[in-house]
């Protein structure tokens, strides 16, 4: 099992409302937030290029976060979700500097922080909270080993790319352009 | 060229606008790691190859400055931890992919190989001095005893926690100005020339103290030639290095690094050290200050600069 999720920068038109779903079902605490939405504009005017795209933690496959943890409170959980197990953490702080995308956080009380993939929820089968409040369904979220799924159909049929792929992590969140 | 916007607001503390979770405690820490290598490195060799006599300030007064360092560099370490209580938890596992864990494991064994080797030498640096409990004096028969042992543990003990201090930040590949290979054996190199610098500090005889002039000023050339590499493979790098270099070259850190760490850290104080072998009225402790600053500002400047550097997406 290897979850991922897809989001489609296509259709996503920057409401912030998987921002906002995120810190009500994660308690995430004020002036914190595990997701977020940036606007890329490329290109030389007048022709110019929008982008809008969610983003988190991309549960990287070779995540350099669980790499450089002393402890091993980061660690992969179940379909490769990287989570980090709060009482473990001694907030050392370098998971932190060894993001390529600065997904990490330290949270107020203490320890380090991040997008779980909603975990709990889809231990219930349920989507991620970003995923299910989307209101242009931008979003997907599934099992990339499952040739059927969702997120997999969608990745054969769409161009696609992922964040500094330069980096090496081997990202888990794929964006449609 | 791309702008790029946070349109749901993002501004978390040490992340945002650029990264800031290492504050002053991790470079003062890398330092004081470096020195404390430096030092016991020289005093565990120079007693290996049976020059005691010849060096008594390296091997016996300078030493009472590695478990000083150690100890504050640790605690320098623990007050940037923001989960603070589970400090433990580091001690419970040992993860060979994470240069922070075996970090840790190694400052475990060589803490108390510096209280002892500065325990058994205490007494030769202040005769007058006397343990306030008896049982204290078999402890020191025995320890000495065991001398050489530990000088023998001590140099790939030393050469480790020097390396790892540089090592520690180049396995991010995440900062790319931390990203390259030669931050271990420069950081190694930067060690144990404070070490040697402190061994100028403290050294008893003209003889000792032109030994460790010699030294410092082989180390600082190799220094300058590893720098010198460091700064070729950002050029010839990828553009995330190219951008990194910039603040080192022409951006906000060109003072610091040209000045302070090239210039006053390396460049003068070799210069004066040379002046001072052959001959010339110097007084010695002014390079060895600025070989022990300079060490101190290149730690505090790869950190705060490095912290700014990151892919470009
Ligand atoms: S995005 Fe960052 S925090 Fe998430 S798995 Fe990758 S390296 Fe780790
Ligand atoms: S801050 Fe916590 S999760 Fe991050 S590397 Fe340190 S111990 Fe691991």
């Amino acid at each position: 099992m290897r979850y991922a999720m897809v989001i489609d920068t296509l259709k996503c038109v920057g409401c912030s409302d998987c921002v906002v779903a995120c810190q009500t079902e994660n308690n995430v605490p004020v002036g914190y937030c595990r997701d977020w939405v940036t606007e890329s504009v490329g290109g030389t005017y007048p022709i110019v290029d929008i982008e809008l795209r969610s983003e988190r933690c991309n549960h990287c496959t070779d995540s350099p976060c669980v790499r450089c943890c002393p402890t091993g409170a980061s660690h992969y959980e179940e379909g490769g979700i990287v989570v980090v197990t709060h009482d473990e953490c001694i907030g050392c702080g370098a998971c932190i500097e060894s993001c390529p995308y600065d997904a990490r956080y330290t949270h107020p009380d203490g320890y380090v922080d991040k997008c779980t993939f909603c975990l709990h929820r889809v231990k219930k089968g349920q989507l991620p909270a970003c995923v299910s409040v989307c209101p242009t369904k931008c979003m997907y979220f599934g099992d990339l080993d499952d040739e059927s799924s969702e997120v997999s159909q969608l990745l054969k049929k769409r161009n696609h790319k992922v964040l500094a792929p330069e980096a090496g992590t081997k990202p888990n969140v794929f964006y449609l352009i | 060229m791309k702008e790029e916007l946070f349109v749901s607001g993002r501004n978390i503390p040490n992340v945002d606008p650029f990264l800031h979770t290492w504050h002053w405690p991790i470079p003062l820490y890398l330092f004081l790691g470096g020195l404390a290598a430096g030092i016991l490195f020289f005093a565990a060799y120079f007693t290996i190859i049976g020059k005691e006599d010849k060096v008594p300030g390296a091997i016996k007064l300078a030493p009472m400055v590695a478990p000083i360092a150690i100890v504050v560099g640790l605690a320098a370490l623990m007050f940037d931890l923001t989960h603070m209580l589970y400090f433990w938890r580091l001690y419970t596992t040992i993860r060979l992919e994470s240069p922070m864990s075996w970090g840790a494991w190694v400052l475990m064994v060589m803490t108390p190989i510096s209280f002892a080797w500065a325990f058994i030498h205490l007494r030769e640096v202040f005769p007058n001095f006397n343990w306030p409990f008896k049982w204290l004096y078999p402890i020191e028969d025995f320890l000495k005893k065991y001398k050489v042992w530990m000088a023998w543990a001590l140099i790939p003990l030393t050469i480790v926690l020097g390396i790892y201090t540089g090592i520690l930040l180049s396995a991010f590949n995440a900062r790319p100005l931390w990203n390259n290979a030669i931050l271990g054996p420069l950081f190694l190199t930067s060690g144990l020339s404070t070490g040697a610098a402190m061994n100028i500090l403290f050294a008893k005889s003209k003889y000792e103290r032109h030994l460790f002039g010699k030294i410092d000023l082989g180390l600082i050339i190799v220094e300058l030639f590893f720098i010198i590499h460091m700064v070729m493979g950002y050029y010839a790098g990828p553009e995330a290095q190219k951008e990194a270099l910039h603040l080192l070259v022409g951006g906000e850190f060109t003072v610091m690094f040209f000045v302070f760490i090239i210039g006053m850290g390396l460049v003068f104080p070799a210069i004066l050290e040379a002046f001072e072998l052959s001959g010339a009225k110097v007084w010695a402790a002014i390079p060895a200050l600025l070989v022990l600053i300079g060490g101190a500002v290149l730690r505090f400047l790869m950190v705060d600069a490095g912290q700014m550097t990151r892919y470009l997406y």
